[in-house]
């Protein structure tokens, strides 16, 4: 296991380092020059531009900046954003947990109804059941997010009032960011109705956030389900006597879960495009809508530390699938 | 979260301000300030959160006016050869505090000298502390001071390099705010200048208290504001909402009390709404289509006015701004002085235009018309815009390609004096003085830069010229009004539309004002039990 762990982290430096080197890249292939952008109608002068370019070292050759960016990098420091001032890294700790919260909230609502709901369609294939459940699962999978959040919008907090439209909290709660995390630090705060009111503030992006991920975990669920039913074990399972439900839900889910897995894994950079429209609509104060800020600002520093850190999240999201895989199947960490 | 649950339960906040029953007053703000010092950013969302509740500036605009009116200076005396400007200061002004700062004195000439002297002299250790000054670089103001003295500690005088009447109503803008000396020495020992631009310190209505990036700015009354009376509401909170729809639910369900930026197609159910009135008032900008008045045939006045006469600007109006503008007649908008309300509209007659297009010999002409890549009040779908320019030039015979580039490449294109094809661009006023739309999109000095016409017509500019040394207003007003004339007669530009701008509040909010610089204030607004 433990060579196998290894050889997984080993594939890891080369990726970080093409990755940085595209998130450098890509902000500079796009169009646009951050200062003229900075500076709009209004327009400066010649020697206050190249006074700028000095300053944000656009002067320097691509290689020396390149350099200069990787050096920064190894030693923790991803710049300063050139709007705010502010560390980069500061500023995507300050949001990240935000995303955070939203995207497991999302992936579990994601998981705790697709599964089952994958499961119960595989086991009553063909049935009402499943024919409902997989036309809805196709609907929620090419649902336009924009639209799908602005009509429960409307519907749950507009007509209804059920739910808050935007925000974390509501706006009368006011408390120390503890850890970032908006359950916990209003659980902490102690002040009344806070924890209640940062939970009915999470209902609506969540699933807004879970529907897609939700409706590929069921199909997944599903496909992989048919594929072990029709396995001869399962065929010996049931014909020992075993129950039904330990059958389908211990010998055949178990072998099932892999390409589910997978397929959880693989929506964690789903949840992040997801993120970046369901934070906009939501006014969720996360790092999809500070990354999208920063592209039309052509805010450099941002865009390339923020696609960075982006970018190792999701290979630790992957690692850790790839271990989870050892774990379930004993035949993938011999090979 | 309704507002009558928040004023019932809001103890909390209240308690914090002193105030026995609180007023809390949401504002549904449409995007995050960069910063909260006002003199390093250009961009109306960080004014209203940082300018507008925070700070004070020597001469103020008069909310919902462009009237230049006392601010921290009680008063001001101009020299006779206008080069010299003596402001008498206001006594007795506290600066706020907070967890690393209290003030040692009130506030004095020091104060204003150190504002201004960071922005200019880069001896100073704020010259380049976060960024630089862009607006007080824009502004000309590097060229234009020569210096600021103190007289005495209530006594400041800035020394002018050549008489200028807009000078003052510059002084009036957010980056002429007035930050505490005291404050950023203290910063600059401590090693943290940084926090003037997160921690603000100013002489405003309102006082900092925090801010959550993309969530919620939190401010407080000033207890010691020097205006009695003000500032009407305990606690100002911006809710930050990106989008138009979202806000406007959230107006609806009582989430917020006002809300700027609606989506015009909404307009018309707010207005139905009970719940809801819309403010309305003219915007200070205007939206044009400039000519490269340099290239043949667009160097005569004639084929610039046949081809004005051929767009149809209702059409415009109707479909591009969906009733949120009005039709435009002359370069400056009609809520600005001066504004010259005898020039006539060339009229829309595409028969006339031919004509008169053939009379100046040109046929079988073929132009491009530039259409920008954003949005803006003063063009909100400048590509739909194009369309229909297309559409109204071809029943003259003209033939338009429409071309488009990335909006920082638009914008350094356009400049080029060999342009090729006519620009869709805008400006929207900064300082409300006619100067500011009259010399720096049209006179001799911006060919090049913001004279996107290319247009340096010698009769225009003189007048124009004339105009900013003189500072009696009413002489200055038939100069302008003489120069608009010019304008149309030579037509470097046709002028399309000024916008509307719309502002839903609830019905409980008392006093807003729409302010024509495009600020949102709050000083002065209340709400009813």
């Amino acid at each position: 296991m433990l060579r196998y762990f290894l050889a997984r982290l080993a594939t890891f430096v080369p990726t970080f380092l093409g990755v940085t080197l595209i998130s450098f890249a890509f902000i500079r292939v796009l169009p646009g020059d951050p200062i003229i952008v900075m500076a709009g109608e209004r327009g400066l002068s010649e020697e206050r531009y190249q006074a700028l370019r000095d300053q944000y070292g656009f002067n320097d050759p691509l290689l020396v900046q390149f350099w200069n960016y990787l050096t920064g990098v190894m030693q923790g420091d991803l710049g300063q954003s050139f709007v705010t001032k502010k560390p980069v890294w500061d500023e995507f700790f300050a949001l990240f947990p935000a995303t955070l919260e939203l995207s497991i909230c999302a992936i579990i609502i994601a998981i705790l109804l697709g599964l089952p709901a994958g499961v119960i369609a595989a086991v009553y294939r063909g049935k009402l059941f499943d024919r409902a459940l997989m036309s809805t699962a196709l609907v929620g999978y090419s649902m336009p997010i924009f639209w799908w959040a602005l009509l429960l919008i409307i519907v749950f907090s507009g007509n209804l009032g059920w739910t808050p439209v935007s925000g974390r909290i509501d706006l009368l709660y006011y408390f120390d960011n503890v850890t970032g995390f908006m359950l916990i630090d209003s659980a902490l705060s102690g002040q009344d109705g806070a924890f209640w009111s940062a939970i009915r503030h999470l209902i609506l992006p969540s699933i807004v956030l879970a529907t897609i991920p939700l409706a590929v975990i069921a199909r997944q669920t599903r496909s992989a389900m048919l594929e072990v039913l029709s396995e001869d074990y399962i065929r010996t399972a049931r014909a020992k006597g075993l129950p039904p439900a330990r059958v389908n839900g211990l010998h055949a889910l178990r072998n099932a879960m892999i390409p589910v897995i997978t397929v959880i894994g693989l929506s964690v950079g789903t949840l992040l495009a997801g993120a970046i429209l369901t934070e906009t609509i939501f006014s969720w104060p996360g790092i999809g809508k500070w990354m999208v800020d920063s592209i039309f600002r052509r805010d450099y520093p941002v865009v390339q530390g923020g696609l960075l850190l982006i970018a190792v999240l999701v290979m630790l999201v992957n690692l850790t699938v790839d271990l989870l895989y050892g774990l379930i199947n004993p035949k993938i960490r011999k090979r | 979260m309704k507002i009558k649950h928040l004023m019932a339960t809001c103890g909390m906040l209240g308690l914090l301000a002193g105030a026995a029953s609180a007023q809390t007053l949401v504002y549904c703000s449409e995007g995050s300030p960069e910063g909260f010092d006002p003199s390093l950013y250009t961009s109306g969302t960080t004014f209203d959160a940082s300018s507008h509740p925070i700070y004070n500036r020597l001469v103020e605009f008069k909310t919902g006016t462009t009237e230049v009116v006392p601010g921290l200076a009680e008063s001001w005396d101009v020299s006779e050869d206008g080069k010299t400007v003596t402001f008498n200061l206001r006594k007795g002004v506290k600066f706020h505090s907070n967890d690393q700062f209290t003030p040692g004195r009130d506030f004095n000439a020091d104060d204003v000298i150190f504002s201004f002297e960071r922005q200019g002299e880069e001896s100073n250790p704020y010259f380049d502390y976060a960024g630089s000054y862009e607006y007080f670089n824009a502004m000309s103001m590097p060229d234009l001071i020569e210096s600021v003295e103190k007289v005495d500690d209530y006594t400041v005088k800035f020394n002018l390099t050549r008489p200028e009447a807009p000078f003052l109503a510059n002084l009036a803008m957010d980056f002429a705010s007035i930050q505490s000396k005291e404050y950023a020495d203290a910063m600059q020992e401590a090693g943290t200048p940084e926090m003037l631009n997160q921690a603000p310190i100013g002489t405003g209505p309102f006082t900092f208290v925090a801010y959550q990036k993309d969530a919620v700015i939190r401010y407080a009354k000033n207890a010691d504001y020097w205006k009695e009376g003000l500032p009407k509401v305990d606690n100002l909170v911006f809710a930050i909402t990106p989008d138009a729809s979202v806000r406007y639910q959230k107006l609806n369900a009582g989430e917020c009390h006002v809300m700027p930026y609606p989506n015009p197609a909404d307009v018309d159910a707010m207005k139905a709404d009970e719940n809801i009135n819309v403010l309305e008032q003219e915007g200070l900008n205007v939206g044009y289509l400039a000519y490269n008045t340099t290239m043949a045939p667009f160097d005569n006045p004639k084929v610039r006015k046949a081809l004005n006469m051929a767009i149809d600007k209702q059409a415009i109006i109707d479909v591009v701004f969906q009733g949120s503008g009005q039709i435009a007649k002359n370069p400056i908008p009609p809520t600005m002085w001066s504004y010259n309300d005898a020039v006539e509209d060339d009229a829309y007659d595409p028969e006339a235009a031919k004509a008169m297009l053939e009379e100046a010999g040109v046929s079988d002409l073929s132009m491009k018309i530039w259409a920008m890549p954003v949005q803006r009040p003063y063009n909100p779908n400048a590509r739909r815009m194009a369309e229909l320019m297309q559409e109204d030039f071809s029943k003259i015979g003209v033939d338009v390609e429409i071309v488009s580039y990335e909006w920082g490449e638009y914008l350094e294109r356009s400049k080029e004096m060999d342009r090729d094809g006519a620009v869709l661009l805008g400006w929207t006023g900064d300082n409300g003085d006619p100067d500011n739309f009259l010399a720096v999109l049209l006179g001799c000095d911006a060919v090049g830069g913001s004279n996107r016409a290319q247009w340096c017509h010698e009769p225009f500019d003189e007048v124009v010229q004339k105009a900013k040394v003189i500072s009696d207003q009413a002489e200055r007003t038939k100069l302008y009004e003489e120069a608009q004339v010019i304008f149309k007669e030579q037509a470097p530009w046709a002028t399309i539309a000024h916008s509307v701008v719309f502002m839903p509040v609830r019905p409980e909010v008392e006093n807003y004002v729409v302010h024509p610089l495009g600020g949102h204030i709050f000083t002065e607004v209340g709400l009813a039990e």
